[in-house]
């Protein structure tokens, strides 16, 4: 399958706010739109790829991610992941992930009790064989955006081990010259993104579809994506 | 006693802030004294607030036209073609009163209220900025107004997705008792998709949309017109309370419906609420209307018509649509899970009916509702002009870098990236330039246009001399959206002053609209939307005037758009324009009014920099085409601080330095920190033609130095500094504010 061949569907919760970033930056990799899909919704067209985007899904009334992760799409997203399906949950759509527990643990407030965008320097982990890993070396290091006021990764010693044992830990903060500390919110393990232990799950919490071109935001997003969409398609 | 049908008495409308004169016209024009709805309906229309009643024969002298104005003043905000049949709609507003009292909900609903106001016009906003102004640093309720201000204006544009891309915060004490919250929204739209808010059809439906009626907010506007004193905490229950979620699920629905060629007209329930949406869709069309209280959807029980008239709750909209369109635009609100209630129709009466409990609340004539509402042409004090100080009289305290050690630890200068780290300046992933810059530069989403946009105001200059600061106020902005590369196109402002009744304050209103409006004039830039808060006081101590402007500009090309930071080694920079000379034909700079003058020298008197309107023109027009031409690779305003400051914030967060060749004078803290304007610096590899070009063109230039990799500043010899050090003063002074 070639990247234009690719089915990717984003899936859209009331509140959130960067499905039509991610649609755009999706179309500007595969050349073809992606198919936006109300909450609502329970039977999906076959896809290869569902994204769960940033934003505030339902307000983050409750918890983050805490109503759309028991919204009826998920039972498709659910689904499609117990078939070894690929999905992808970026800020909000992580909180997503972790809420319905296709991914462990949980984000919390910013360690530093306030929202927090800037850039972030992130290093790719040694991870088990993973689309959203393998098209990148080792220690590959990428600048993305963060924007978030719940981005502390929390999990009990025994997840973090098993996370950090299993090679689930796909992204992690890394020290660059960006002004702050390198890991922004107090993650554990300066832990920026995580993968299920098939893989094929992940959820990071910085933003490659805002990170497309030289000129807006940089191309590392770009580079991240594009080499996930690669692997899913080979 | 019910208080809906009980007449009222002159002391009733004394309470809700109307004047004896009132009273009486509001009892002529009736026929009969009103109840306490209609007085309520009366009280907020001729407030302050909304009928501008103080400043409108002065707001009536700005210019609102222009080739590119598709819609001036008047309607819920000002638009403005950007080319390729977009139009650009964006207006700022105050939420001052609001925001001290609760910070994080006034600054919150000060967000929501202006984007409201640019969807309302059918535009998708697409960028946020504000202007605040807080008391002195170390007093001891700013602290806490900052950090509620900051995460209200977070809260609310981080969850509707709006970026934040810029703004300007300062502090004094004389908003320690009453700060500044402006927000400003810029929305993109179809030129031939403008929506307004005129009535048209009497029998068309109108339609209530969006959150239910509470008691929140109730007679805000007429709270946002009248003085604070210390009772002010007894206010608290009068200020509005923002729900960005149903806010964003609002705009979503009401820009898929716009789509569906179903409204006719539209208006937000801002200030006022029911009133002032009703009373000015009916007005506008020359028609009447008739709603049935009972029917507004309630969040509380036992509402009087008072109260759902008056209530202020946010995240609410009017419209009327086409007879046959109500099963659409239900089923899209259903989709959204909001309210959607037809609550009455269109009428021919010209009159406000309102009928609650089976029996009419409210049966008043529209006309003097808007036509009548008072216009004062109240008396000016004599604004004594100041006298001009000389550099020579203002004693020079050592090396230029000590002075810097100094002024960019000052809350003035320092840093506001605690503040705008808070803010998603990227969501809608088109923003080039967020807060930081000269101006905030996004792209025309889909496009190769930009829009460049900033806030703007030096209140202690027009303190000094209201005209001169009100035409400063906008040449600072032209300079802003001139450095990016774009072509400064049309303004909104956000007039910040004390109580209008007292005439040096009225003065300060009148002379600063003047300035401004020759300024924008001269500088082709109408102004096409505003907003007036007056009554900025706190125990009859007025704040430092501050005329807000908003401008916005477009650059075709948005590849070509430039930053202010140095880019590069080897690079020459070039001082464009003119700094003062003295007496004996030295150069020696404008301290007068100046940062220097008020945190080194310890002085407040004095006249502000005079504003030369054709230096400004001419110099931004040549500056502008050398960017576009691809002559420059950094350009940067001088402002607050001077020269000086301006290199600094050049090599800020870079590892470039820069040698500085000093000129020959006796007043070089006059050259390093005089704010005389119309002046940007300009960073290029070879300034050889551009000097040739300038000087063909009369605008004055003069190479000052040249960069390199030092990652420091060195003013002539043996005064340097190196950036980090600065760098660490820079970012150190909010943080330490906050206790962080």
């Amino acid at each position: 399958m070639s990247m234009s061949a690719m089915r990717v569907v984003i899936a859209v919760f009331p509140g959130s706010n960067c499905d039509r970033d991610m649609m755009v930056a999706m179309e500007q990799l595969t050349g073809r739109r992606p198919q936006l899909v109300w909450h609502k919704e329970t039977t999906l067209d076959p896809f290869d790829l569902i994204i769960i985007p940033g934003g505030f899904s339902f307000g983050d009334y409750l918890r983050c991610g805490a109503l759309a992760g028991r919204s009826p799409v998920m039972d498709a997203v659910m689904d499609h992941a117990a078939r070894g399906g690929a999905v992808l949950g970026v800020c909000n759509g992580f909180q997503v992930l972790t809420e319905t527990g296709m991914l462990p643990g949980v984000l919390l407030r910013n360690a530093g009790l306030n929202y927090v965008c800037r850039d972030t320097r992130i290093k790719v982990g040694d991870t088990i064989a993973s689309p959203f890993t393998s098209g990148l070396a080792v220690g590959t290091e990428l600048t993305i955006p963060v924007a978030h006021n719940e981005g502390n990764y929390f999990a009990s010693d025994d997840d973090l081990n098993r996370l950090e044992d299993n090679g689930q830990i796909a992204f992690t903060y890394v020290e660059s010259d960006i002004h702050g500390p390198a890991n922004p919110n107090g993650a554990a393990k300066d832990i920026a993104g995580i993968v299920s232990p098939n893989g094929r799950v992940m959820g990071m919490m910085p933003h490659p579809e805002r990170a497309m071109t030289p000129s807006i935001g940089g191309g590392d997003g770009a580079l991240l994506l594009s080499t996930c969409l690669e692997a899913l398609a080979s | 006693m019910n208080m809906d049908t009980d007449m009222m008495t002159f002391e009733h409308a004394a309470s809700m802030g109307l004047s004896e004169d009132e009273w009486q016209l509001i009892t002529k024009r009736l026929g009969r004294v009103p109840n306490l709805c209609e007085l309520g309906i009366f009280s907020a229309m001729w407030s302050e607030h909304c009928s501008y009643k103080s400043s409108k024969r002065w707001l009536k002298t700005l210019p609102v036209d222009g080739a590119h104005v598709i819609e001036g003043p008047g309607e819920n905000a000002g638009v403005v073609a950007i080319g390729d049949g977009l139009a650009a709609v964006f207006k700022i507003e105050s939420h001052n009163h609001p925001s001290f009292i609760e910070p994080y909900q006034g600054a919150a609903t000060g967000v929501g209220g202006i984007l409201r106001d640019v969807f309302t016009m059918g535009a998708r906003p697409v960028a946020l900025l504000n202007a605040l102004r807080f008391g002195a640093a170390d007093h001891e309720k700013t602290r806490h107004l900052l950090s509620g201000v900051v995460s209200g204006i977070g809260g609310y544009g981080n969850c509707i997705g709006i970026p934040t891309v810029g703004g300007e915060v300062n502090f004094d004490p004389s908003y320690n008792g009453n700060i500044l919250v402006n927000a400003m929204a810029v929305g993109l739209a179809n030129s031939d998709r403008i929506f307004r808010s005129a009535a048209t059809g009497a029998g068309n439906p109108v339609i209530y949309v969006g959150a239910k009626t509470g008691r929140d907010g109730i007679h805000g506007a007429t709270m946002a017109s009248t003085e604070f004193s210390d009772e002010t905490e007894s206010k608290r229950p009068t200020v509005q309370v923002g729900d960005p979620f149903t806010g964003k699920l609002l705009m979503e629905a009401c820009l898929e419906l716009m789509a569906s060629d179903s409204v006719l007209s539209i208006q937000d329930m801002g200030a006022a609420g029911l009133t002032s949406s009703s009373v000015e869709m009916a007005s506008k069309g020359g028609l009447g209307m008739e709603i049935d209280l009972d029917l507004v959807p309630a969040r509380e029980e036992q509402m009087s018509a008072y109260e759902l008239m008056l209530s202020e709750s946010q995240e609410r909209m009017l419209m009327v649509l086409k007879p046959d369109a109500t099963d659409v635009a239900r089923a899209i609100f259903d989709k959204w899970d909001l309210d959607f209630m037809p609550i009455g129709q269109v009428t021919d009466t010209g009159r406000l009916i309102l009928l609650k409990d089976g029996g009419t609340a409210c049966d008043i004539p529209i006309a003097p509702l808007v036509d009548d509402a008072p216009e004062y042409d109240r008396p000016q004090a004599d604004v004594p002009s100041r006298p001009v100080i000389k550099t020579a009289d203002i004693a020079e305290t050592g090396p230029i870098c000590d002075v810097l050690r100094k002024l960019m630890g000052t809350s003035d200068l320092a840093s506001r990236r605690w503040i705008y780290e808070q803010y998603d300046s990227q969501v809608m992933a088109d923003t080039i330039a967020g807060p930081g810059g000269d101006a905030g530069l996004i792209r025309v989403h889909g496009t190769d246009r930009g829009l460049a946009m900033t806030t703007d105001c030096t209140p202690r200059y027009v303190e000094a001399d209201p005209k001169t600061g009100g035409a400063q106020a906008v040449a600072e902005a032209y300079r802003n959206i001139t450095s990016v590369g774009a072509t400064p196109l049309a303004i909104t402002n956000n007039l910040n002053f004390g109580n209008p009744e007292k005439p040096e304050i009225m003065a300060q209103l009148a002379q600063s609209v003047v300035g401004m409006g020759e300024a924008a004039k001269r500088l082709d830039t109408p102004v096409v939307s505003g907003n007036v808060s007056l009554y900025n006081e706190t125990d009859g101590v007025a704040i430092q005037p501050c005329p807000v402007i908003g401008m916005i500009g477009v650059i075709d090309d948005v590849a070509l758009a430039i930053g202010n930071r140095i880019t590069a080694a080897d690079q020459d920079i070039v001082l464009l324009g003119h700094t003062n000379i003295d007496a004996n034909g030295d150069v020696d700079g404008w301290l007068g009014m100046s940062l220097y003058a008020r945190h080194i020298a310890n002085r407040k008197d004095g006249a502000p920099p005079p504003v030369d309107l054709d230096a400004e023109r001419s110099h931004g027009d040549f500056l502008r085409a050398q960017i576009i031409k691809g002559a420059v690779n950094a350009a940067h305003d001088i402002s607050d601080g001077g020269l000086a400051v301006a290199l600094v914030e050049m090599a800020m967060k870079s590892t470039f330095g820069i040698d500085v060749e000093m000129p020959e004078t006796t007043n070089i803290h006059g050259w390093a920190f005089g704010e005389d304007q119309a002046r940007y610096l300009v960073v290029l590899p070879d300034s050889a033609s551009f000097i040739s070009a300038a000087e063909a063109a009369g605008v004055p230039v003069q190479k000052i130095g040249t960069t390199n990799t030092s990652g420091e500043l060195k003013f002539g010899a043996d005064d340097a500094i190196s950036q980090e050090e600065l760098e660490k003063i820079f970012e150190a002074v909010i943080p330490d504010l906050m206790h962080i």
